[in-house]
């Protein structure tokens, strides 16, 4: 019997036989913490293994991300718990300037096609967007594999997201994504790896597949993963990727049509409550966020330069953006675009998962209505408001307008 | 094993509450805490209809919610928020994926209920568990299902957490 791509990566890092529903050790390449949980790890590693060294330094890593410079003392507490802990054991450290974890790891080719990677962070599933399999953990669960370098899963089946035609221009794999949630909801994939395939997909840019990939944790997927195209394995100088077995056994195939899909939008307070935005009929707004694991990259960012280059955020909108990581910060100052966003009236901050993690680059007030590219909007989590979720092309249209609105009604 | 306590069903229109996220049982806004006996106060205090529970629950109460329970972040501080207040077990209908390797891993008890009759069971009920048996019981009388415990899962409880668990491999 044929494997499934999630069977196959486990596979080649275990020594017993990998099928869905079988629980495996599984060798784990990238095991790493955030300043969110870090300090958790620590503490469970000095408890369960005083005095001892982490099993292997080269593939060990702390990733600052979520309250980056601490605005707070406890998270200033935490973040200084794991650089103590991580110069007394030798760990690489990516400090306060770093920017997202999981896109550093993408950036630097820490973690790559075919590998597993573990971390803090509920969206390092995120890594199903180059062929790896990446996921999120507890702070036991990374002590753990800190110290052994190894840990159990349940071997998820998989359902494959067979996606039929192509993204109408007016759409981005935002929308896709958006769509794709809002089809599945939270309980078609719940504990399953998911396999997005169709020609649509093979097209995605790698900034495409980090979007769609990222919002695997909203679908409840294990995982959603993208077989690598060229652009993907020339990134990390592969030459080959892992592919299914044909013969391998799904629980199910989804079809979805996205021909004639239209830009997408989720309302509060869930993520997959997602519908057409032209159905909302362009409700007022007060705040706009662009930014976050989901549409951080250079590509997100550079399309909302053009958009807004010669445009202004509409007065009284707050509107905030985040880069991911400080390469992708250095490379928009480098082309200009920091300039621009500044000159629309955007609110620039320093890279990281600000816009998603608590007070970051500012929380919303009670009726305060909130656009953002993020991957969540359950309530209370960016603030007493109201969040949808959007593509960064709709976040700056309603930020230029002041309402919901899409690109189409500003050009 | 056998979970025995005071039950507390999270209800929305009379129906078991789906989708209760990390956000819900533990708000980010407390996530620096790292003492566990610190987290208890602050359970469920974002979840609508509950933001008393932390206040009303005691050692021994027995949570039973609906699907996808402890969905969306990695905190292990909403597996430990309940360990912080002595909660017996977290009985639901299906759980997050990283919920639900947290908690085994912590070994703290979280059961997956197959069926359970709401019209038996309220609020404040003495109700009975079994893992084994998969049953639930109220005053000897079965209603409901569980499914049972991976072996792993049962192996880490017996062990007390994954730490101990490895120990004996």
């Amino acid at each position: 019997m044929g494997k499934t791509l999630v069977e196959k990566i486990l596979a080649a890092h275990a020594d017993e036989d990998v099928t869905a529903g079988k629980i495996v050790w599984i060798r784990i390449d990238v095991r790493s913490a955030r300043d969110f949980g870090g300090a958790n790890v620590v503490k469970n590693f000095r408890k369960y293994y005083p005095g001892e060294k982490v099993e292997d330094l080269e593939k060990t890593f702390f990733t600052f991300d979520c309250n980056v410079p601490a605005n707070t003392i406890p998270y200033a507490n935490n973040q200084q718990i794991c650089r103590n802990y991580a110069k007394e054991q030798g760990i690489k450290l990516y400090d306060v300037d770093a920017g997202i974890g999981s896109h550093v790891m993408i950036e630097e080719g820490i973690g790559y096609p075919g590998s597993t990677v573990v971390g803090t962070d509920s969206h390092l599933n995120i890594m199903g967007a180059v062929g790896a399999f990446g996921q999120g953990m507890g702070d036991q669960d990374i002590a753990f594999v800190f110290k052994t370098g190894k840990t159990w899963f349940e071997i998820p089946g998989s359902i494959v997201v067979n996606i039929k035609g192509y993204l109408p221009e007016t759409c981005s794999a935002k929308d896709l994504t958006l769509f794709i949630t809002g089809k599945l909801g939270t309980k078609t994939a719940l504990g399953k790896a998911i396999e997005f395939r169709g020609p649509a997909i093979d097209r995605l840019d790698l900034a495409g597949r980090i979007t769609l990939a990222s919002m695997a944790t909203e679908m409840g997927a294990i995982i959603g993963l993208v077989v690598p195209n060229k652009e993907v394995l020339d990134h990390f100088g592969q030459k080959e990727a892992l592919l299914p077995d044909e013969d391998a056994v799904y629980e199910k195939t989804i079809d979805l049509d996205i021909s004639n899909l239209k830009p997408q939008i989720a309302k509060p307070p869930k993520p997959d409550a997602v519908v057409d935005v032209e159905s909302l009929g362009g409700p007022e707004i007060h705040s706009v966020f662009i930014g976050s694991c989901t549409n951080g990259t250079y590509e997100d960012m550079v399309k909302v330069a053009s958009i807004m280059k010669g445009r202004k955020v509409k007065p009284g909108i707050v509107a905030t953006l985040v880069p991911a990581t400080m390469k992708v910060w250095k490379r928009l100052l480098k082309e200009g675009h920091i300039s621009t966003f500044i000159e629309s009236g955007f609110v620039v901050s320093n890279p990281g998962c600000g816009g998603c993690a608590s007070g970051q680059i500012g929380m919303t007030g009670e009726g305060q209505v909130h656009v953002s590219t993020s991957n969540r909007n359950f309530a209370g989590k960016q603030g007493a408001g109201a969040t949808y979720l959007a593509s960064p092309e709709t976040a700056a249209a309603s930020a230029i307008l002041g309402r919901i609105a899409t690109l189409q009604e500003v050009e | 094993m056998i979970f025995k306590g005071r039950v507390w069903l999270l209800l929305r229109e009379g129906k078991l509450i789906d989708d209760i996220d990390t956000d819900m049982i533990f708000h980010n806004k407390y996530l620096a805490i790292t003492d566990i006996a610190e987290m208890g106060q602050y359970t469920f205090d974002n979840l609508e209809g509950y933001k008393d529970f932390a206040k009303k629950a005691q050692p021994g109460d027995i949570v039973i919610t609906g699907q996808n329970f402890g969905s969306g972040s990695s905190r292990q501080h909403a597996v430990d928020c309940f360990v912080a207040l002595k909660t017996v077990c977290v009985a639901a209908q299906s759980f997050g994926a990283i919920y639900k390797r947290n908690a085994i891993n912590s070994g703290f008890p979280i059961l997956t209920i197959k069926q359970i009759d709401l019209s038996k069971v309220k609020s404040g009920d003495i109700v009975e568990m079994d893992s084994e048996a998969g049953t639930i019981k109220k005053d000897s009388s079965d209603i409901g299902k569980l499914e049972p415990l991976s072996t792993v899962q049962k192996d880490i409880l017996k062990a007390g957490n994954v730490f101990e668990y490895a120990k004996t491999l």
